[in-house]
């Protein structure tokens, strides 16, 4: 009844000539690296963004408004993710843009997003991409810069000064590396050990050995995502190398504890989200409904466990999709006032507060630090 | 001393990968001087196929007989269906062939299957054997002793038996071969099923280690490419060595000198070895057909 | 004016750059356009080196990599002019190709494609690696090349797409027109007779290995200003424009449209650059049928598209 009415009025307004554009269906575009290197994160967030609207849609849209949304991948190429993006916005002309699977993607789209005035939040982790902060660019994951700091914070807690580290060659890896390089000495940590690997290695025992081998080593950390975490892991235990080791977000999903075995997993630790630990969180818990709602509309639709990066997807859209409605406009202007004035909203990575300055929306806190228990996700604080 | 040890075992394990990919690379060259650049998609085709039906709930060993047999037929269809068509056609026409071949089985891998990374158990557990303060997993020795078997299998079929040596007179000269009664086709027909196959052997055997995703295919097939080249296309020592000789570079570099250019060391020595032989290792003399 | 194949080609193109933005449903098309100009650039190279000499290279997108990364780095690190960026980035590769070509030409079919598969690659890792210089895989803003304003105050308005689809595409006519005359010259005599056969042009005396290397570091000029192009309509550019796909990308659009002729490696270079656009309706076969365009062009119009075509409509018309 309330719809007949709006499309009545709808009606009305285009006859006035005076139909604002917002009232037509909302466009949102997507570039995602669904193939290519980057495929493993960019899967689950393709899926995530189809799942979300889908099930927008069969709630009756926003506001009665239904949602389109048009998907590209970019194949993890930035200058494809530059072609998509011109597209979307002269083409496709979406209000938005949802992706940039890797930052160099990410940093491709904003550029365009940017000039044409167009909302666009990332899905890729480098500070670079909100710092200095641009009107129009937003972005879900936290930076490397946090995980980084989250794990030495848990580091300095447990009392190592001396650290090892292996990276993924890959963007994810050699970002994050450099990232924590710069903030280690905050921290009192000293690197001792510097390894890479490529992603597509199958072993890693070289790097591991030098690194067992270097004096007075405590701890590992293993920023990268893919296999080469699951390989390094294994190779870890192969070794036996009784050494504390940690991973990076780039592997927060139940994928990386099969893939690596739960033994030689066991005792890993890694800064995730709630998402890993939904049956964990607290009852009164802000992200606990939205985490398992989306954890089991995940897993139900795709059978495969749900990940970290589905989850930036995720809140992406429900970020983008809370603005729209609060802004009772789908003109890209009134959206990016309206994800800018975004204030406690809870997404499955943290609780979303953005401001002028601030265009990530997110702190410390919503990092957890998990540890790999009997082949299971749990706290450590 | 144990850590030298710790390097070799990850460089003959990684070359012993590398190794069955240039074999398989070897075959094909034998019979058609063609480079087979969709061999790296018979080796993730073996992994995928394998782990597909395993996790269907079909024991072990019988997915992974399926995969390699699988796996021949479709190098057999690509034989049949898009390398004998464009007989004759210049070498780098055929590499666009094999590239398009490689990106049209990943594209259907990824519909078939799916973009995730998979795995299944190790055929003799996961516990590491220890040797001298080092350790090596019995999965490496499963790889290892697979391509030393298919050398020494290629080794006798090629010098001992008549269809053999139909294979290496085809490769010789063509036309003589089929004068002496030799059915070429089906010379070719067998190289392309063998090779495929070693190539899901190596899938097979590799993945429990490597892990598989539609799109480990190419990563393989540029360094037994390379590792064939180093050794001297068409010839199975080369390609065992070749291969066994990235690996060992590889680990090595990471080892003493520096991890994030291990890769670029195996390509200097290869271009360091092609100036000085340009044949490879042990590569026949070409000689220049006018 | 008597009309030759090398005029016919340059108005061809030229007549397609002009009147294409009639057809252009919207501004998006200028950036295909001019992507389309970028790799033409490119192809035209690997048609000197690959249709006219018969030399392959797997690793051309070093040399991109090369000019890309000279915009992003030589106005930050030296105070020039992106402009001359472009001129310095063309003038390395040159000289790395000149350096490496000669061991590397003496090396036949698969050895070369071997050699130059690792030159490319060594290149790609370097930009890759070197973190402090290159930003690593994240990849680095380049500066604004700042002609459009030149042209702004000159009077002529161009939204950034228009400016980089006419900048690109005259670039590209004048690629075309320097590989025509090098076509028609006697060192490009010298070259296809040597594609024929390398022992029957040396024994009438072409200095074959000087040919090979001039073909060499001439194609290597041509794909690093393709980058360098890239780079500054981009105004970003990460280790990927140097990576051997992209390689392998640049061989397949020349030999798909017809390595033989500058026009029919545009031609090809224009299919597969509209091929992932078209494709994005079932984007989830894209692989597939691109995997299958590739195959059975080689296969059934082994000299390429538009060769093929061609002959097949002069037949029709006789």
């Amino acid at each position: 009844m309330k719809n007949t009415m709006t499309t009545t009025a709808l009606a009305l307004l285009v006859a006035l000539g005076a139909a604002p554009a917002a009232m037509a269906e909302i466009r949102i575009g997507a570039s995602i690296s669904a193939t290519g290197p980057a495929a493993f994160l960019g899967d689950p967030e393709a899926k995530t963004l189809e799942l979300l609207v889908e099930e927008l849609n069969a709630r009756g849209g926003i506001d009665g408004e239904k949602v389109k949304l048009v998907l590209y991948d970019d194949g993890g190429d930035p200058n494809k993710a530059r072609t998509f993006a011109t597209r979307l916005i002269e083409d496709d002309e979406v209000v938005a843009i949802i992706g940039g699977t890797t930052t160099g993607a990410s940093m491709s789209i904003l550029a365009v997003a940017e000039d044409a005035e167009v909302p666009f939040i990332s899905l890729a982790g480098a500070i670079e991409i909100i710092k200095p902060v641009r009107p129009f660019v937003f972005k879900t994951p936290h930076t490397d810069r946090m995980a980084c700091q989250k794990i030495f914070e848990d580091m300095q807690k447990r009392g190592f000064t001396k650290i090892g580290m292996i990276s993924g060659t890959d963007g994810f890896g050699a970002s994050m590396q450099a990232q924590c390089k710069d903030v280690v000495e905050d921290y009192g940590i000293e690197i001792v050990a510097d390894e890479t690997y490529n992603p597509t290695d199958a072993d890693m025992t070289a790097q591991l050995t030098k690194i067992r081998n270097a004096s007075g080593v405590q701890a590992v950390l293993n920023p990268g995502f893919g296999q080469g975490p699951s390989i390094v892991t294994r190779n870890y235990r192969q070794l036996a190398i009784d050494l504390p080791l940690y991973q990076s977000h780039g592997v927060a999903s139940n994928g990386f504890i099969e893939l690596a075995g739960a033994p030689a997993a066991e005792g890993v630790r890694l800064p995730g989200t709630a998402l890993l630990v939904a049956d964990l969180l607290a009852e009164d818990d802000p992200q606990r409904g939205i985490v398992v709602a989306y954890r089991d509309a995940f897993e139900e639709k795709t059978k495969t466990p749900v990940g970290t990066f589905g989850g930036y997807a995720h809140d992406a859209f429900l970020i983008l999709t809370d603005a729209i409605s609060r802004a009772g406009s789908a003109e890209p202007d009134d959206i990016r006032d309206a994800i800018e004035a975004t204030s406690g909203l809870a997404g499955t990575t943290g609780i979303y507060s953005f401001s002028a300055e601030d265009h990530l929306g997110l702190d410390l806190s919503a990092f957890r630090m998990l540890e790999i228990r009997n082949g299971a996700w749990t706290l450590v604080d | 001393m144990s850590e030298l040890l710790q390097f070799l075992f990850s460089g003959v394990t990684v070359g012993a990968v590398y190794a069955l990919v240039a074999l398989g690379f070897t075959i094909i060259y034998n019979a058609s001087d063609v480079v087979n650049f969709a061999q790296g998609e018979f080796v993730m085709l073996g992994g995928m196929i394998t782990w597909f039906a395993h996790q269907a709930g079909i024991p072990l060993p019988v997915a992974a007989f399926l995969a390699i047999s699988i796996t021949a037929a479709i190098g057999v269809a690509m034989n049949k269906l898009a390398i004998e068509p464009a007989r004759g056609a210049p070498i780098v026409s055929l590499i666009i062939i094999t590239i398009g071949a490689s990106i049209f089985l990943q594209g259907a891998a990824q519909l078939v299957f799916d973009k995730q990374i998979h795995d299944f158990p190790a055929f003799s557990g996961d516990a590491p054997i220890r040797v001298g303060g080092a350790t090596i997993l019995p999965q490496s020795l499963w790889v290892i002793g697979g391509a030393l078997a298919v050398f020494v299998g290629l080794w006798i079929f090629f010098t001992r038996t008549l269809l053999g040596r139909a294979v290496l007179a085809t490769s010789n000269n063509r036309l003589a071969a089929q004068l002496v009664g030799i059915n070429t086709n089906f010379v070719m027909t067998l190289s392309f099923a063998l090779s495929a196959g070693i190539g899901a052997l190596a899938g097979v055997l590799a993945t429990p280690i490597t892990l598989t995703a539609y799109n480990v295919g190419i990563a393989f097939a540029l360094k037994g490419f390379a590792g064939a080249m180093l050794g001297g296309m068409g010839n199975p020592k080369g390609a065992l060595v070749g291969g066994f000789l990235i690996g060992l570079i590889e680990a090595l570099t990471a080892g003493y000198l520096s991890s994030q250019y291990k890769d670029a060391a195996a390509f200097v020595v290869i271009l360091l070895v092609l100036f000085v032989r340009p044949q490879g290792l042990f590569g026949r003399k070409s000689t220049d057909r006018v | 004016m008597k009309m030759t194949p090398k005029l016919a080609t340059l108005l061809v193109l030229g007549a397609l750059v002009l009147l294409a933005p009639f057809l252009f449903p919207s501004n998006f098309y200028y950036r295909v356009g001019s992507l389309i100009f970028v790799n033409a650039i490119a192809v035209t190279g690997i048609v000197i080196l690959t249709g006219y000499a018969g030399q392959i290279s797997l690793g051309h997108a070093g040399f991109a990599g090369i000019g890309a990364y000279a915009c992003a780095l030589a106005p930050a690190h030296f105070g020039i002019h992106p402009a001359l960026a472009v001129v310095l980035g063309a003038a390395i590769s040159g000289l790395l190709a000149w350096l490496v070509g000669r061991p590397i030409l003496r090396l036949k079919g698969y050895y070369l494609g071997v050699a130059t598969l690792g030159l490319g690659i060594l290149i790609s890792m370097m930009l890759n690696n070197e973190r402090q210089l290159t930003r690593g895989p994240d990849g680095i803003d380049v500066p604004e090349l700042g002609m459009r304003a030149l042209l702004k105050g000159w009077g002529l308005d161009l939204t950034n797409g228009q400016f980089w689809y006419y900048f690109c595409g005259l670039c590209m006519i004048l690629g075309a027109w320097l590989a025509l005359n090098l076509h028609d010259s006697p060192s490009g005599r010298a070259l296809r007779a040597l594609h024929g056969s390398e022992i029957a042009a040396r024994t009438v005396g072409v200095d074959v290995a000087r040919m090979k290397l001039q073909a060499f570091v001439i194609s290597a000029v041509y794909a690093s200003v393709s980058g360098s192009l890239l780079a500054l309509q981009n105004k970003f550019i990460t280790p990927d424009v140097a990576g051997f796909m992209h390689s392998i990308e640049m061989v397949t659009m020349a030999v798909l449209g017809g390595v033989g002729s500058v026009l029919g490696a545009i031609f090809g270079a224009a299919i597969l650059t509209l091929l992932p656009q078209v494709l994005t309706i079932f984007a989830e076969y894209e692989q597939l049928v691109l995997g299958l365009v590739m195959m059975l062009v080689m296969i059934f119009l082994r000299e390429g598209l538009l060769p093929s075509i061609l002959r097949k409509l002069r037949r029709k018309g006789e």
